[in-house]
């Protein structure tokens, strides 16, 4: 202890205080103060930007999750719509086919009528034509058997006669 | 075959002559021995010149290969002169009609013929003027403070000249710095309050190991083991560790058991445990002292009869073996500069957490 006492040297150790605290002084304002707070700027940079890519990760997810929805709500609509056309489409087709049936069985119908009204109209002129040429052909046969005197005569004797036998 | 006798043959030849030599030496080994001892106690103290070696010339006269000093005295006026006044402590420096001696590397006022007096145990009963000198270990002090404010300003102004990114020799040491922050100061001091402590911690760590590791240097400077140098650090840790102390860290100084149990209690046990408490406070910081102080300086006492033992030696098995010795004795001081920095920061940043906790020890206080 006594040789420790006896190495303390007060100019060495008052120069030591002296400069270790000028030095601490001079390094906290233009070393320490400067370091850290570069260092804690750039770890809270890293921290921020470690947070910003997870959240843009998350976002990205979100839009994606999005989008995927969307697709799906589309694909749906499509096949809604698609489903919806094929039922009008076939629809239309029976309705079609209904009004046509409908259609031609009015017209079979008139037509069948006309027909009718038409055989009537065809019976009757050919009834009127018949009994015209009929008339005719029995006028000139009549004139034809009544140009002759005798003939006449001998009609009206076998007419006669008939009545007579009647 | 013919090599492997050749070296037989050489090392029976070695083997003889390293015994003729050493049998020759014996008669001057006496006076190695005491020169040794004596350089090994000089290069362990401080001096008033800055002399990186000497030797001894053809006309056998001391030469000194280095430069003189200011010398700052005290006695009734500053007296200022050079060191070389006192020819490295061999002849009587006269200043303004007063005569100041070195002896055993302090100053000593004498007389014109530079007598000193001694008492029964042999220590001088001269005068001793009030020191302030600027020596070597000053310099040395000086230089490596220097050192520490370019680097760590070269470092600091790399980080806002470069996006925040170290650039530069200082870069080296940015891990020790985040180190010193993550490993030591948080840990011991707490998240909230370990800011105002780094600064502190910082210096000592990096102010220790530069001049550790400059011991280590055959430049032959050493001043970690002057006493006055680690009394003066752990002098600052105590004062700061005691102005920034809390509330709770006096009240577990003063109040150690807090309301565990009744006051009439307390009183026979706090008779013991106060002055416990309060001789800690002192014991804890010359813990510190004391501990830099012995490692390094029996480092380098080590260190230095080892290259010492060399010399004595002499022989082909001996000086090897005590350089190996040496350089592995070295190669752990490198580890002990580190470790007796990082165990005075350490230690220094448990007394500030001491010193700065704030919290309710109710707990602790159960376990005392």
């Amino acid at each position: 202890m006594e040789k420790l006492l006896g190495e303390f040297s007060i100019g060495l150790f008052f120069w030591q205080t002296v400069l270790f605290l000028a030095l601490l002084l001079l390094l906290r304002k233009f070393a320490w103060k400067p370091i850290l707070n570069a260092v804690n700027d750039r770890e809270e940079g890293i921290k921020n930007a470690l947070d910003s890519a997870e959240q843009a990760k998350r976002e990205m997810e979100n839009l994606q999750a999005d989008n995927q929805k969307l697709l799906k709500e589309a694909r749906a609509e499509r096949e809604e719509m698609l489903k919806e056309a094929r039922e009008i489409k076939n629809k239309m087709i029976d309705d079609a086919k209904n009004e046509a049936r409908e259609e031609a069985g009015k017209l079979i119908v008139q037509a069948q009528a006309s027909i009718q009204t038409e055989k009537k109209a065809a019976i009757a002129e050919l009834k009127s034509q018949v009994a015209n040429l009929s008339i005719e052909i029995a006028e000139k046969v009549v004139r034809e058997e009544l140009s002759n005197k005798d003939k006449q005569v001998k009609l009206v004797e076998s007419m006669l006669g008939e009545a007579t036998l009647n | 075959m013919q090599r492997k006798i050749t070296i037989k043959a050489l090392t029976l030849v070695f083997l003889l002559i390293s015994f003729v030599s050493y049998a020759s030496e014996d008669t001057q080994k006496g006076d190695l021995k005491t020169e040794i001892k004596a350089y090994i106690q000089h290069h362990l103290e401080d001096s008033y010149d800055f002399s990186l070696t000497s030797y001894t010339n053809d006309q056998g006269e001391k030469v000194y290969w280095g430069f003189p000093l200011p010398v700052i005295l005290w006695d009734n006026g500053l007296k200022v002169f050079s060191s070389s006044k006192f020819h490295h402590g061999k002849t009587v420096a006269e200043v303004d009609g007063n005569f100041y001696k070195v002896y055993h590397t302090k100053i000593y006022k004498t007389d014109a013929e530079g007598t000193i007096n001694y008492d029964a145990e042999k220590h001088p009963t001269n005068a001793k003027p009030l020191d302030f000198s600027i020596t070597k270990n000053v310099v040395v002090i000086f230089l490596v403070g220097l050192l520490m404010f370019l680097l760590f300003r070269g470092l600091a102004s790399s980080y806002s000249k470069n996006n925040g990114i170290a650039k530069g020799a200082g870069r080296i040491f940015e891990p020790i710095i985040l180190y010193i922050r993550d490993d030591i100061a948080i840990p011991n001091i707490g998240e909230k309050k370990y800011r105002k402590y780094m600064p502190y911690l910082l210096t000592v760590f990096f102010f220790v190991w530069f001049i550790n590791m400059l011991g280590l240097t055959p430049l032959g400077v050493n001043v970690t083991n002057s006493i006055s140098v680690t009394v003066a650090l752990a002098l600052i840790t105590f004062l700061i560790t005691n102005f920034t102390g809390t509330k709770d860290y006096w009240k577990h100084i003063f109040d150690p058991l807090g309301d565990t149990m009744p006051w009439y209690a307390k009183i026979p046990l706090y008779i013991i445990l106060i002055p416990i408490e309060v001789l800690g406070i002192f014991i804890k910081p010359f813990s510190l002292l004391i501990r830099l102080y012995a490692n390094i300086k029996a480092g380098h006492i080590v260190m230095m009869s080892l290259i010492g033992l060399m010399f004595i030696f002499k022989s082909w098995l001996g000086s090897p073996l005590s350089f190996g010795l040496a350089f592995a004795i070295s190669l752990i001081e490198l580890l002990v500069a580190l470790l007796q920095a990082y165990i005075f920061t350490m230690l220094s940043a448990l007394y500030f957490g001491f010193a700065a906790e704030e919290h309710d020890h109710h707990e602790e206080a159960h376990a005392h």
